[in-house]
């Protein structure tokens, strides 16, 4: 494959979970989707690189922001969509919705919707894949305001100690809901922690794709050859509220414009432009489109569970009244 | 007397207790600057400042914990636990440390604190934004509970709970809080804990119901009515202590009770009220207790409607018991 076919294909990961997460805000907005619907718009550079530098049989974990993530995975948009939409041919079969994906093919092990409760369980998928020896890395996402619960320094502790396979990824997009950084966190190098830890450490800011994969490299080779666990910090910036009830009045119209300016997904583009590809940009754009919308129309057409399923998937066989 | 929702009257009981009490300050995540997600404490943070009304990281351990120190040295801490299911990271603090001040201390000490969280279902949030964990705080001995179904409730069983001597869970029904609007009291009110609220009198069935499913409750002794059945509805308030003398005066009356709650079956409240029921009142049944509530599964982010114990669930266990 040569760079520029790379570089295509991460664009049309990113622009699928754009365009699919610009779509589900519609159906939201149409009381398609109910409940809540955490956006990854302006973060998915973040995803996609990661995903790239993984293998299929590593292990991903993530926060309720879990749509892109699922995507680059490999979740069928349909599926996704119809998780969304809570019916029968979603990924939880309609029971979990947006916060809770879960995919046992892809080894998504879930988005999770208690703040930091998942960063322990990576642990311990890190520590089964060293016990077996089996050669996988766990990547847990959280974000910045993860920091602060104690799951999280647990996670670290115990991981850094046992030396595990696992790949802590701070995705710190600057605000904890209403509460910017600077009044969560004393220190707001989360990275700093590492050293207390005993474990190593990255920090960059989020500006293309292929940084993103680059840095991954480096952690899943530690990861996969010492069996040393990272923590990663990345600087990002998302453009919605922090769900679609969230009109994000504490943030200025002129932050948010500067940080779409910088925009990974944009500069994929401008790049792939550059570069002359134009057309096979707008191939793929059309090709994004046909997906996304057969995902709707998928969701939309798939029939809602009967309430029989929970019995079935509360324990294996029947059990619940 | 001013119309309110719950947000509103819970609002106006947090103001007027932080203004007569400088002993009270509020703590969370996103209380102060943004009035928190379901703007419960709207413009207190600029009235108060940001040393009562404190905006915390996502710690919910270390809220909890905090706020059982501060009211060891003698403040009236409130805080606020963003969704009731989120509480379990603290869960420790509350269980191990936070019940037990008045027992360890041989009933001289008590670190006294009122946890504010939004509870039960109704907004399509799935597994992680719509439990009813009531059960799980009143099996601590030491907690009260508390979990009010009008505006006009709400407010007086917060400052009630707020001048109480011990710990107090104050669970709010986010499927009501704007939709259950009424009359509040201006000003000083107080609705003290403990005491059940008789909201319908009736002579046949006996409903038990609280938080947002008094309305459920309502609804199905309404529609029991066209079909000549006469509910009496029981508004629960406080949780625990539990005011069972009021429930027992009820079904001695009617000899058939229908107990109503969000929570999963198999140990919730309702399991607790039928035992005591056939304790003080076995020789005056006329049908076996019944309890309409969720399922002894996850809380679903589709299916609400059917897990949920809506009116449509109530009404026709209300006639099995009549006709029984
Ligand atoms: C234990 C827990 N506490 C609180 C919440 C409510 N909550 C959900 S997301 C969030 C902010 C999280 O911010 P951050 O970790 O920075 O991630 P981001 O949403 O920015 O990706 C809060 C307070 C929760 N879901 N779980």
């Amino acid at each position: 494959m040569t760079d520029h076919e790379r570089h295509l294909g991460l664009y049309r990961q990113m622009q699928l979970i754009r365009r699919f997460e610009e779509e589900a805000a519609r159906a939201y907005a149409q009381g398609k989707i109910g409940g809540f619907l955490h956006l990854y718009i302006g973060q998915e550079a973040i995803a996609v690189g990661a995903v790239a530098a993984l293998s299929a049989s590593d292990y991903v974990l993530t926060t309720y922001r879990d749509h892109g993530l699922a995507l680059a995975r490999g979740m069928s948009p349909r599926t996704a969509m119809s998780e969304l939409f809570g019916k029968a041919t979603g990924c939880s079969q309609g029971l979990g919705g947006s916060m809770h994906f879960f995919d046992v093919e892809h080894n998504m092990l879930g988005g999770y919707g208690i703040v930091g409760g998942h960063l322990p369980i990576a642990a311990g998928t890190a520590f089964a894949s060293k016990y077996r020896g089996d050669g996988r890395v766990s990547v847990v996402f959280f974000g910045e305001g993860a920091a602060s619960i104690g799951d999280c320094h647990e996670a670290m502790a115990l991981s850094a100690l046992w030396k595990l396979p696992v790949i802590f990824v701070c995705e710190n997009n600057q605000y904890a809901m209403g509460t910017p950084l600077t009044r969560t966190l004393a220190n707001d190098d989360v990275t700093a922690r590492a050293a207390g830890y005993g474990m190593a450490s990255d920090r960059f800011v989020c500006e293309n794709v292929h940084q993103v994969m680059e840095h991954f490299d480096l952690a899943i080779k530690r990861a996969r050859e010492l069996s040393e666990p990272t923590l990663m910090e990345i600087r990002t910036y998302r453009h919605r509220g922090h769900s679609m009830s969230d009109p994000g009045k504490y943030r200025t119209a002129e932050e948010v414009e500067e940080h779409k300016r910088r925009d990974p997904l944009v500069v994929s583009r401008t790049a792939l432009e550059k570069a002359g590809l134009g057309d096979k940009l707008t191939e793929l754009d059309a090709s994004v489109e046909t997906e996304v919308q057969d995902a709707i129309k998928f969701a939309d057409d798939s029939p809602e569970p009967g309430p029989e399923l929970l019995a079935a998937t509360t324990y294996k066989g029947a059990f619940a009244r | 007397m001013p119309q309110m929702n719950m947000v509103q009257a819970i609002n106006d009981a947090l103001r007027f207790e932080m203004r007569k009490d400088p002993r009270v300050v509020l703590m969370g995540e996103d209380v102060g600057k943004v009035g928190g997600v379901f703007r419960v404490t709207q413009g207190l943070f600029d009235e108060f400042g940001d040393d009562r009304v404190i905006d915390t990281p996502l710690s919910e351990g270390g809220i909890i914990g905090t706020a059982i120190g501060m009211a060891l040295y003698g403040l009236v801490p409130v805080p606020e636990i963003q969704f009731g299911d989120f509480i379990f990271p603290a869960y420790d603090q509350i269980v191990s440390e936070l019940a037990k001040y008045r027992y360890r201390s041989g009933g001289e000490f008590s670190a006294k604190l009122v946890i504010r969280t939004p509870v039960g279902g109704g907004i399509r949030g799935g597994h992680y934004h719509s439990q009813s964990p009531e059960a799980q705080f009143i099996h601590v001995a030491g907690l009260k509970v508390v979990c009010p179904a009008t505006p006009a409730d709400a407010k007086g069983l917060l400052l009630a709970s707020i001048r109480d001597p011990d710990p107090v869970l104050f669970f709010e029904p986010k499927r009501v809080y704007r939709a259950a609007k009424g009359e509040v009291p201006e000003g000083d009110f107080v609705v003290p804990l403990g005491k059940a609220n008789v909201v319908k009198q009736g002579g046949d069935v006996t409903l038990v119901a609280w938080g947002a499913m008094l309305y459920e409750a309502l609804d199905a002794a309404q529609k029991a009515a066209e079909k000549g059945i006469d509910c009496e509805v029981v508004d629960l308030r406080t949780l625990w202590p539990l005011d069972i003398d009021t429930i027992v005066q009820s079904v001695k009356k009617t000899g058939r009770v229908v107990v109503v709650h969000e929570a999963p079956k198999s140990c919730g409240l309702g399991s607790e009220i039928v035992a005591l029921i056939n304790e003080k009142a076995f020789l005056h049944l006329e049908a076996p207790p019944k309890r309409v509530t969720g399922f002894d599964t996850p809380f679903p982010y589709t299916l609400e409607n059917e897990y949920l114990p809506l009116s449509h669930r109530i009404l026709p266990a209300v006639v099995e018991t009549a006709q029984y």
